[in-house]
């Protein structure tokens, strides 16, 4: 196990080393470079040329990526050429929120997708089962920033029910520990505060939650028909075991095999950054910082976070890995 | 109707029991049409017959296993006198495990992948002799045990897929024994397995029944298993009982065309090397609906034109034909034609 883990962690040093090298030829690649977006369209050449020389962008595009590999390796990314700070801290400041988001996301897709997809099978051809199979299928198909978009408009600017932008009300004044707010609120005691950041997630995380919601439908509606046909159910309803040992025993554990690895997957995609969501509900986290960087041609914040987004997908993949040996004992690596 | 049992009556009575199986918008197969068997206490029952003739619907029927949707079953099931037919889904779980247990065929995905073999046999003593923690591991070691499972402690926490066939098999076999249930259904226990595994099988099952006095349904298609095991044997064809007899008298003298096809299509030892095997011809598809006729004449050597309802004017019924033997046919063979492959 501990082998297996090892060997997927030295698979990150090739796979970072290719991203970053593509990253960095492909970035600048982009018409307009930084000092164009910064200094705006009647910037003059001179002007430029200090721009690039202050960033350093005026050297051969080799020495560009030797010297930012090296300071990379200790977690340098450099500077935001928009605010100056440190491509790192602002990661660790926008991070928490994509991971609150993710989370909110993943925990109303699980917890309405698995009773939904358990039901549509288990009533199989019947109203409940071809309206979820309909749901799922829009629930793919729907353009996530259309849904952003109608949501918004819809629950937070029409009803006013649900805050619809950023991650807390201005009028809050809350103490920030860890950056997770819902957390700090928590921590600190602030309740109106974790109240209120909880519900800037709700919409956001709707949006975000709906494509993970119709995937996991379908998934344990297909594992839990593919499940009660099993002969293992049949042996255990032969033992005479009680409805509900049948299925949470052996009907439900087993279909939450496959169930399980799509979870991990779509967290992954989550963590990674929503840019479309965030971007429609202003949600201050790795998404929209990307959405931004791209527009004024962030160079650092973009390598950056773009690589330690890299290596967290990585990681959370291992980690479905793993727990799948965990769940599955025939795949439980001795 | 074969009615065998001691003075304490059958264990379990089968009577015209029916299935057939509906889609919506498609014709009705009938599976299982008319079967009526019974079996007494510490008896083994052969239900014989190729892939399709009924015999696995019949033991799932009987255990109330079948499908709600789609199936209609029509008859009489009763163990030890109760009603099974019909009888509500509680009841049932309360029986099945417990009265009436059964041992399907193929070990490996019979037995649940993702739960220990301890937790597989505990549940059943869990559910129906409330039995919990250290007591119910002990039993579950014990029946392990008994059931010829070496080191029993340790298989308790392994999974199916550490086990052999042979182990599962005798696993699941553990399970169905944990109540000492009055009728034991085993459906083509060995098919699975290999060949000395099977006869341990088999001569294990043997034990325990002798042992305990419990029923036993041997579901097959393998008579060299009739031959070893069952005191009476049904044969069926197309979802009827076509030929009811004693083992001995079954394998000494067959009536039945079919009958006497399978005995014959059994390789034998001392044919010589280059004999000709006998098999019978067709498949169990070339049939016709017993309304129409014998279903098995499209296939049978001796049939003549009164096989057909058309010529006759009735269905060929199952009738006695003397000395605890019933035959459902026209033509049967002689009893003297010499049997090729008997075994008694």
């Amino acid at each position: 196990m501990l082998r297996f883990i090892v060997r997927r962690l030295l698979q990150l040093v090739p796979i970072l080393l290719g991203l970053s090298l593509l990253l960095f030829t492909w970035l600048r690649l982009l018409p307009g470079g930084p000092a164009q977006a910064a200094l705006g369209e009647r910037a003059t050449p001179e002007d430029i040329e200090r721009y690039n020389q202050v960033f350093g962008l005026d050297q051969p595009i080799w020495v560009q990526y030797l010297k930012f590999l090296g300071r990379a390796v200790q977690l340098d990314f450099g500077n935001s050429s928009r605010t100056g700070r440190p491509v790192t801290t602002e990661f660790l400041e926008r991070f928490p929120g994509t991971i609150e988001l993710t989370v909110f996301a993943m925990v109303f897709a699980i917890g309405l997708g698995i009773p939904l997809g358990y039901l549509a099978a288990r009533k199989h051809g019947s109203w409940i089962d071809s309206t979820s199979v309909i749901g799922s299928l829009l629930g793919v198909a729907i353009p996530v920033f259309f849904l952003a978009y109608l949501l918004r408009v819809v629950f937070a600017v029409d009803l006013g029910w649900l805050p619809g932008s950023g991650r807390q009300s201005v009028r809050i004044d809350a103490t920030h520990v860890t950056n997770f707010y819902v957390l700090d609120g928590l921590l600190t005691r602030e309740w109106d505060a974790a109240l209120d950041a909880l519900l800037h997630l709700v919409l956001p995380g709707i949006a975000l939650g709906t494509i993970p919601l119709a995937i996991i439908v379908r998934i344990t509606r297909a594992a839990v028909l593919d499940v009660v046909n099993e002969d293992y159910v049949r042996t255990a309803n032969a033992k005479g075991l009680a409805t509900a040992t049948v299925r949470r025993r052996h009907i439900i554990r087993n279909a939450l095999l496959p169930v399980s690895t799509t979870i991990g997957l779509q967290t992954g995609l989550l963590l990674s950054g929503a840019v479309l969501t965030e971007t429609v509900f202003a949600f201050g986290g790795v998404g929209s910082a990307l959405k931004d960087a791209i527009d004024l041609r962030d160079y650092s914040i973009l390598q950056g976070f773009i690589l330690i987004l890299a290596v967290v997908y990585v990681l959370v993949n291992l980690l479905v890995d793993v727990s799948y040996g965990l769940l599955d004992p025939r795949v439980r690596v001795k | 109707m074969s009615a065998v049992g001691g003075a304490a009556g059958p264990v379990l009575q089968v009577e015209d029991l029916r299935v057939r199986f509906q889609r919506r918008g498609e014709v009705a197969t009938h599976a299982v049409d008319g079967v009526s068997f019974a079996v007494a206490p510490g008896e083994t029952v052969g239900l014989v017959g190729e892939s399709g003739c009924g015999k696995s619907v019949t033991s799932l029927a009987t255990m109330g296993l079948l499908p709600k949707r789609g199936v209609h079953v029509s008859g009489s099931v009763k163990l030890d006198g109760e009603e099974l037919l019909g009888a509500g889904d509680r009841t049932l779980r309360k029986l099945r495990g417990k009265d009436m247990a059964m041992v399907f065929q193929d070990p490996l995905s019979s037995l649940n992948p993702t739960v220990t073999i301890g937790t597989q046999v505990v549940e059943v003593l869990a559910e129906h002799r409330g039995m919990k923690g250290d007591a119910a591991r002990r039993e579950a070691e014990d029946l392990l045990d008994r059931v010829g499972i070496p080191d029993p402690r340790r298989r308790l926490g392994e999974y199916p897929h550490q086990l052999s066939g042979g182990m599962r098999q005798r696993a699941l076999i553990a399970m169905s024994l944990a109540c000492s249930p009055r009728l034991l259904i085993a459906d083509e226990p060995t098919t699975a397995l290999d060949v000395t595994i099977q006869a341990q099988i088999l001569e294990l099952l043997r034990d325990l029944v002798q042992g305990s006095g419990t029923a036993l349904v041997m579901i097959t298609h393998d008579l060299g298993v009739v031959a070893g095991l069952c005191d009476r044997v049904h044969v069926m064809y197309a979802g009827r009982i076509i030929e009811t007899a004693e083992r001995r008298d079954l394998f000494a003298r067959p009536r039945h065309p079919y009958t006497g096809g399978l005995l014959a299509s059994v390789p034998r030892l001392d044919g010589g090397r280059g004999a000709p095997l006998t098999p019978i011809r067709g498949s169990a598809r070339d049939t016709i609906p017993w309304t129409q006729g014998c279903a098995f004449a499209p296939r049978c050597d001796v049939a003549l034109d009164d096989c057909l309802v058309e010529v006759s004017g009735s269905e060929v019924e199952l009738a006695d034909d003397g000395a605890g033997r019933q035959l459902r046919c026209r033509h049967p063979l002689t009893p003297a034609v010499p049997t090729a492959g008997a075994h008694p």
